[in-house]
């Protein structure tokens, strides 16, 4: 079984996030970047299914150089080897257009992302890789298991889920439940330097999007204490003061 | 040239967020001297389908095909490009719903269009396109530039209000082309909840942390959620430790929910937590520790024991409602 999967390069989730004063940029200078938490769970799955040593886990990072070392965790995590499109990522379609790129030359049997980058927050990249290659697509996949070439998967939905199959090859975006992250050992960071990490250059793509410039939430200013005696008067409070029930 | 909002069906039925969709869709064709056509696919009643009009759909397409009763995202998206052609739609709306958020993304590979995903707010088009979605998990919005002739955008739940605008509605059958290649994944089995409200969609949601100390504790959280008529969440160690199912976990790797009003009851607020949860209207906080960072986010605190505030939140919610009433 040979198996893909998207590596998404973020932000550590305790990082606090800062622009530039026009606010077109993101400082990236004093952030620690790791693997997107989902993708995490997504490696762990694909190492997992092919623990019978008959398969490969290659692992894919559409980023500029600054991303090596994320992707040298995941071959740490235990990944067979590595590829890295070098182009920084523009938008959510070269993205997948990157990825569908290099798919249609290799013959995966299941491409694995995270459901959600922490970053962008797309959500979309699975369904457009899926799209890409005319296959399904799963965007978050609460659990994955196999069956010779037919896959079922635990999908959400609002209030509930849903359970679904599909034949290989087809695309999924994990999410909590179908895998615990695996964490380094000494073994696996020591032979990960010497694992392939190969770098192509990208296709081109027409730019449909742009982010233009980046905003912060107003903090919540001052907060309204109550007196825990009080506590049953805050519903009244609430709808007095805030409308909102 | 009409805006094509897809409107998603739960067994036959629209709920709130279909009415979202379309008020939002109606704002947008306003701003582009247009029309609305709403899309329907799968098994939905004339009568159901004409509340449409009341949200501002002046056309409604009905896609009523057997092999298209349960939502299935690759023949969507198709019956969804196929319309938008059809139309010569220019802006596609769909709702960010799971079902959604991947058929947007098909439908934009399909028509090489630019997508705006998970969209909170009506499109700025005084100077081209420019959506505004939330991003770094929470911690920041991002505005984004499309420059594609055709557009779409997935719509967050709760991010636009229902608005009435009654107009008069024709429905068409619309017939797509079916193509066996879109049929590749099967459902096997739907297992819906019925009674509980589901968490994107709450208006309302009462959530609680490792503070409750364990499973057997939740049975106040409940009723309080029951009596406001709240979605129940949890923090993620109560979902990892299996107190609670993963679906109810919010935050930055959980699900990011944006409610009128979000109460958190024993969580201590990390950064993760409060990425999900803070673009919620209203927070309030009831934490026995007075220096618990989630204060700092919050709308209202409450220092306390959760086992003696939380019965007190329970009396005062049962007088408030009957009040209401
Ligand atoms: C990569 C990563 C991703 C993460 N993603 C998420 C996420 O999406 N969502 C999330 O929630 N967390 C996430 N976390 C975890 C996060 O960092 C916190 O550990 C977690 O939110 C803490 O949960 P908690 O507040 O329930 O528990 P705790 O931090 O243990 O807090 C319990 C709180 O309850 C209070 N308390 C105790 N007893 C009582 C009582 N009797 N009455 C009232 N209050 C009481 C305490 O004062 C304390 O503030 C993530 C962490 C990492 C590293
Ligand atoms: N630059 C990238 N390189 C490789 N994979 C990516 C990249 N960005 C996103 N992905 C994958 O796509 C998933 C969803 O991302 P998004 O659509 O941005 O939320 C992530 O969890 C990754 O698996």
């Amino acid at each position: 079984m040979k198996i893909l999967v998207c590596i998404s390069h973020v932000p550590d989730t305790t990082a606090k996030i800062n622009f530039t004063p026009d606010n077109k940029e993101f400082v990236s200078q004093g952030v620690t970047f790791i693997v997107n938490p989902y993708d995490e769970i997504a490696l762990a799955r694909a190492i997992e299914l092919t623990d019978d040593g008959k398969g490969t886990v290659t692992t894919i990072n559409v980023g500029d150089v600054s991303t090596e070392p994320t992707i040298r965790k995941t071959l740490a995590i235990g990944a067979t080897d590595s590829i890295r499109v070098n182009a920084a990522p523009r938008d959510g379609y070269f993205v997948a257009k990157q990825i569908a790129n290099i798919a249609k030359q290799n013959n995966y049997d299941i491409i694995l992302c995270g459901r959600e980058s922490s970053d962008h927050n797309g959500a979309s990249i699975p369904s457009m890789i899926g799209e890409l290659l005319g296959v399904a697509s799963i965007s978050s996949a609460k659990k994955l298991e196999v069956d010779g070439t037919t896959a079922t998967l635990e999908r959400e939905i609002e209030g509930g889920k849903e359970i679904v199959s599909t034949p290989f090859p087809f695309v999924a975006g994990a999410s909590e439940g179908m895998a615990e992250p695996k964490i380094p050992n000494m073994r696996g960071i020591m032979s990960a330097r010497t694992k392939p990490l190969t770098v192509v250059e990208p296709i081109e793509v027409p730019q449909l999007a742009k982010v233009i410039s980046y905003d912060k939430p107003v903090a919540r200013t001052s907060v309204k204490m109550i007196a825990a005696d009080d506590a049953g008067k805050i519903w009244e409070m609430i709808r007095e003061e805030k409308k909102v029930i | 040239m009409s805006v094509l909002v897809f409107v998603e069906n739960v067994q036959g039925k629209f709920k709130k967020s279909t009415f979202e969709v379309v008020s939002f869709g109606f704002a947008v064709a306003q701003k582009l001297g247009t029309t609305v056509t709403a899309l329907s696919i799968g098994d939905v009643s004339d009568d159901e389908l004409q509340k449409l009009s009341k949200y501002g759909a002046s056309k409604i397409l009905n896609s009523k095909n057997e092999k298209l009763k349960v939502i299935n995202v690759q023949p969507y998206a198709s019956v969804i490009a196929e319309a938008a052609k059809a139309e010569a739609t220019k802006v596609i709306v769909v709702p960010a719903s799971f079902s959604g958020k991947g058929i947007a993304a098909r439908v934009a590979v399909k028509l090489e269009a630019g997508l705006g995903e998970n969209v909170i707010d009506i499109p700025d088009t005084s100077n081209g396109f420019v959506i505004k979605k939330g991003s770094y998990s929470g911690k920041a919005y991002s505005f984004v530039q499309i420059s594609s002739d055709v557009k779409v955008v997935s719509m967050v739940p709760n991010s636009y209000k229902v608005v009435e605008n009654t107009t008069t509605a024709t429905i068409q059958s619309f017939e797509p082309q079916l193509n066996e290649n879109d049929f590749k994944l099967t459902v096997k089995e739907t297992i819906r909840a019925t009674d509980k409200i589901s968490l994107p969609d709450a208006e309302l949601v009462v959530s609680a942390g490792r503070g409750m100390k364990g499973p057997e504790n939740w049975g106040m959280i409940e009723e309080l959620a029951n009596i406001l008529g709240a979605a129940t969440a949890c923090s993620k160690p109560v979902s990892d430790a299996g107190w609670r199912p993963h679906s109810e976990h919010v935050g930055q790797t959980g699900i990011a929910i944006s409610p009128n009003l979000y109460v958190a009851i024993g969580i201590s607020g990390a950064i993760q937590h409060l990425a999900g949860v803070s673009s919620s209207k209203v927070i309030v906080v009831v934490n026995k520790d007075p220096d618990a960072p989630f204060f700092k986010a919050a709308d209202y605190g409450i220092v306390g024991d959760a086992f003696e505030v939380v019965p007190k939140m329970i009396e005062g919610a049962k007088a408030f409602k009957a009040s209401q009433n």
